[in-house]
């Protein structure tokens, strides 16, 4: 029965990773604005004039 | 071509490619079709600059410009409104944060994350779309501040700033550490749960298996301490407060249970003479929190305490030694000489010294006419000036004018007494004396008995079980899915504690203007007029000020006037002047064509006539709300319906219809006598909701019972309040008093249920026989069940009544 000893605390240790995990996502701010980047991940990032300009330079 | 100012009977439907409003005058440019200059301006810079997905993204995304005279925004250059406004600089790069209340689509969020194409100086930019925010990273020593906000008010996007902003920066009632001590809450929760399962069982009633017992034991008392002494510090800091300042709160007897259950715990761990009940104490603590936070759902974008210092600008043009010069309104002192240009608010009591101006003080007292002012007058402020530049001396500061010190009055401290008396507190008290009774009566019971250790158990296990958490549960869940349910019908509700006072309501009380009607359209009625005569009405009509007038000119473009010579003004009667040699005469049908056939609606119609020649009359109507009729109808059979308004008694015979002839109406009153309207109700023991919108029924607002602010743009300022209604949903307000009131019955049908979960855990409590075990299954089973029961039937009885 001593192998539970280990498995609890192996467990208990995963568990406290998810949640420092948790808090550093909160503390991030990633649960602060839960709508603009769902919205702002569908834009395309279009060539702009200047990206155009170091193609061709680099070409 | 039939002129008509009603947009909505254009008839060339083009609408405009940059902001949708419909075209009125096409300008075009580039295939596109435009309303204005402005829009056709914002469509050229962002063409020039590459940024036309702003386009693709949404149809006609764009806001219409509003002119701004150069040098509007010189204040922010002003070192210290600089500093108060901007979050953090360092050598090289500020970083600011501004309220946008235009953003409205995707576009609008593209368009100012990609800020940094339009002016390189600008380094990045993000957009908050919920709190309509956007902040902004710039090198401040090569743009200021002032240019920075002209770019975004070119783009259509002029931010909002205002005194609270300078005075008090704004703490944002942050979620972060609620979510974290749910979190916390929960982590420990189900780890403790998970290690007490073995318990419920076998494990430990073996003798070799008393390691893994003690184990357990300790490992679920360390796991407890984070969600008691963290997660759950907010229950023992209010309960503290609470009975310090002697009344009961429903914190108090959460945090006694929580007390009892953690030290009897700890001593049954600590004696080995059982496992405690760590398990249900985490539970509780969990689900109280969730329920916390989904009855504190906050309207981000919404603002509930606004006061006069969110209408007033934040600086004026101070004239000193012949120099004009920047300066924060709250510095102004007495006698200082201050400029303020066409339609700007004025923030300060002063007195004009230019020879005359008018007025506009229907933001404060609802009037609709503007007030003629003559040198050395003085000028209340608040009110809108309406001609040109106008030049004043200061007579006071700010804090201290007439109206201002009204609105500061503190209406507040009535409403927060009334809180204590909250319908879920009225029972909490009879709840936890009937308690406290049962939990001595068992102990006594047992002592009696010679069996004082059991009797001790029965004590602290009828404490355990008695925790209202239920009924805490029971009202936080329903109020939150309330809140939420009248959000989605635009019904936005400040908190809970709002709907438990709807339920009280037994008078009404409405404002007129803004409230009841919004707007009104000018239609033309009679001969067709030409453009050019058309711009002779305008032009006349311009140089009145009377409110019929002022509504023929509002949708008019100013560079059309022509020079009006021998202008006259008859009160009550009309005005007449030669343009280009024509006699032009507008006014009542007697005085344009010197006849009188017309009796009906006389007060809303202008009559036009071009030397002596009648077309025919403008007709201006009030819109009133679609649905005022129905509701009017209804609410009157169950309510006292009163109706104040600060406006003059022209529209009285049709409020009559729409109400009855005996509903009380009172004209002409100004904020202070609406506000002592709603006091003499309250001393007749009428529960009160007011509605209103402008800032002349903010005091009303703040003393009545439910204080309602009917808003067309719920981003629009709207005075500080209970409750914010979009118009469009005016019609649905009999619905929204019912629902609020079934609300309180849902309450009532779940804590019932929480009751039969309390009787047979105290059955077993008092006999002491309360194992962890079924303190464990009763705990999460009556807390889950009540959620889905609150939830639920709050959202079923929703449904039926079809909001």
């Amino acid at each position: 029965m001593s192998v539970l000893f280990i498995l609890i605390g192996a467990s208990i240790t995963v568990a406290l990773g998810f949640l420092i995990a948790f808090i550093w996502s909160v503390k991030s701010g990633q649960y602060d604005d839960d709508y603009t980047p769902a919205v702002r991940m569908l834009f395309d990032s279009e060539p702009s004039i200047n990206k155009t300009k170091e193609e061709k330079i680099t070409n | 071509m039939k002129y008509t100012l009603d947009t909505k009977t254009v008839k060339e439907k083009t609408v405009c490619y940059h902001c949708g409003e419909p075209n009125l005058e096409v300008i075009a440019f580039d295939d596109k079709e435009f309303c204005c200059d402005g829009c056709k301006v914002v469509y050229e810079l962002l063409k020039d600059n590459n940024l036309c997905t702003y386009y693709s993204l949404n149809n006609t995304p764009g806001n219409t410009k509003k002119s701004a005279y150069a040098g509007k925004f010189n204040y922010l250059d002003n070192d210290e409104i600089k500093s108060a406004l901007v979050g953090f600089t360092d050598d090289k790069q500020s970083r600011i944060t501004f309220y946008i209340p235009k953003m409205h689509c995707s576009s609008c969020i593209w368009l100012l994350e990609n800020l940094h194409k339009l002016n390189p100086e600008i380094i990045n930019s993000t957009v908050n779309f919920l709190k309509k925010e956007a902040t902004i990273t710039y090198n401040f020593q090569n743009i200021k501040l002032s240019a920075l906000v002209e770019i975004l008010a070119d783009i259509g996007y002029e931010p909002l700033i205002n005194l609270n902003d300078l005075e008090n920066k704004k703490v944002a009632p942050s979620n972060k550490s609620r979510l974290i001590k749910i979190g916390i809450a929960g982590f420990c929760f189900g780890n403790i749960m998970m290690l007490s399962f073995p318990e419920y069982f076998t494990v430990g009633k073996d003798y070799d298996q008393h390691d893994l017992k003690v184990f357990f034991g300790i490992l679920n008392v360390i796991l407890s301490l984070p969600s008691f002494f963290y997660s759950a510090s907010e229950f023992f800091v209010s309960a503290y407060k609470s009975i310090k300042n002697r009344y009961l709160n429903i914190d108090a007897p959460i945090a006694i249970s929580l007390l009892v259950i953690f030290i009897r715990s700890i001593y049954e761990i600590a004696t080995s003479t059982g496992s405690g009940y760590l398990d249900s104490l985490t539970g509780i603590v969990f689900f109280m929190l969730v329920g916390r936070l989904f009855q504190d759902k906050t309207y981000e974008t919404l603002s509930f305490e606004r006061d006069y210092k969110s209408y007033f600008p934040l600086a004026v043009t101070l004239i000193k030694d012949n120099k004009e010069s920047s300066v924060s309104v709250s510095k102004l002192k007495r006698g200082d000489r201050i400029i303020i240009r066409n339609s700007e608010i004025i923030p300060v009591d002063s007195i004009l010294v230019n020879e005359s101006t008018h007025i506009d003080y229907s933001f404060v007292t609802g009037e609709s006419k503007p007030v003629k002012k003559f040198k050395g007058e003085l000028i209340y402020a608040g009110g809108k000036q309406l001609d040109g530049a106008i030049q004043l001396d200061t007579e006071k500061e700010v804090s201290q004018s007439y109206l201002t010190a009204l609105w500061n009055n503190d209406h507040q401290s009535h409403k927060q007494n009334e809180e204590s008396q909250e319908f879920i507190l009225r029972i909490n008290k009879y709840f936890v004396f009937t308690l406290l009774a049962i939990a001595v009566g068992a102990f006594l019971f047992w002592a009696a008995m010679g069996d004082s250790g059991r009797g001790m158990n029965a004590l602290t296990a009828v404490l355990i079980i008695a925790c209202p958490c239920a009924l805490l549960l029971s009202a936080t869940f329903t109020n939150g899915n309330m809140l939420r349910i009248f959000g989605r019908n635009k019904f936005y509700i400040k908190n809970a504690s709002v709907i438990e006072r709807l339920n009280d309501i037994d008078a009404i009380v409405f404002d007129k203007t803004g409230t009841i009607t919004h707007g009104s359209s000018v239609s033309f009625v009679g001969n067709e007029l030409s453009d050019e005569e058309y711009r002779l009405a305008i032009s006349l009509a311009s140089n009145s000020s009377h409110p019929l007038s002022r509504k023929i000119c509002e949708k008019n473009i100013d560079d059309s006037k022509l020079p009006v010579t021998d202008f006259t003004e008859i009160k009550g009667q009309g005005i007449s002047g030669l343009i280009d040699n024509k006699r032009v005469k507008m006014g009542s049908e007697y005085f344009v064509s010197g006849k009188k056939t017309d009796t009906v609606h006389a007060s809303s119609k202008v009559y036009f006539s071009l030397n002596d020649n009648v077309f025919g009359f403008f007709s201006i109507d009030s819109f009133y709300r679609d649905g005022i009729l129905p509701i009017a109808n209804e609410l009157k059979k169950e309510y006292t319906i009163k109706l104040l308004s600060g406006d003059n008694n022209s529209e009285k015979e049709t409020l009559k219809q729409i109400f009855d002839s005996e509903t009380d109406m009172y004209f002409n009153q100004q904020p202070e006598e609406k506000l002592e309207f709603i006091k003499s109700l309250q001393d007749k023991g009428h529960k009160v909701i007011m509605l209103g919108d402008g800032l002349n029924d903010a005091g009303a607002l703040m003393q009545s019972n439910v204080g309602i602010a009917v808003s067309d743009d719920t981003n629009n300022f709207s005075p500080s309040c209970d409750a914010i209604l979009d118009g469009s949903a005016f019609s649905k307000l009999k619905l929204f008093i019912d629902f609020a009131k079934s609300g309180r019955k849902v309450i009532i049908a779940s804590f019932i249920v929480s009751l039969i979960y309390n009787v047979i855990g105290l059955s077993f409590a008092v006999q002491g026989t309360l194992s962890p075990i079924i303190a464990a299954i009763l705990m999460p089973v009556s807390s889950i069940s009540i959620v889905l029961l609150t939830t639920l039937s709050s959202s079923l009885i929703a449904k039926r009544k079809g909001l």
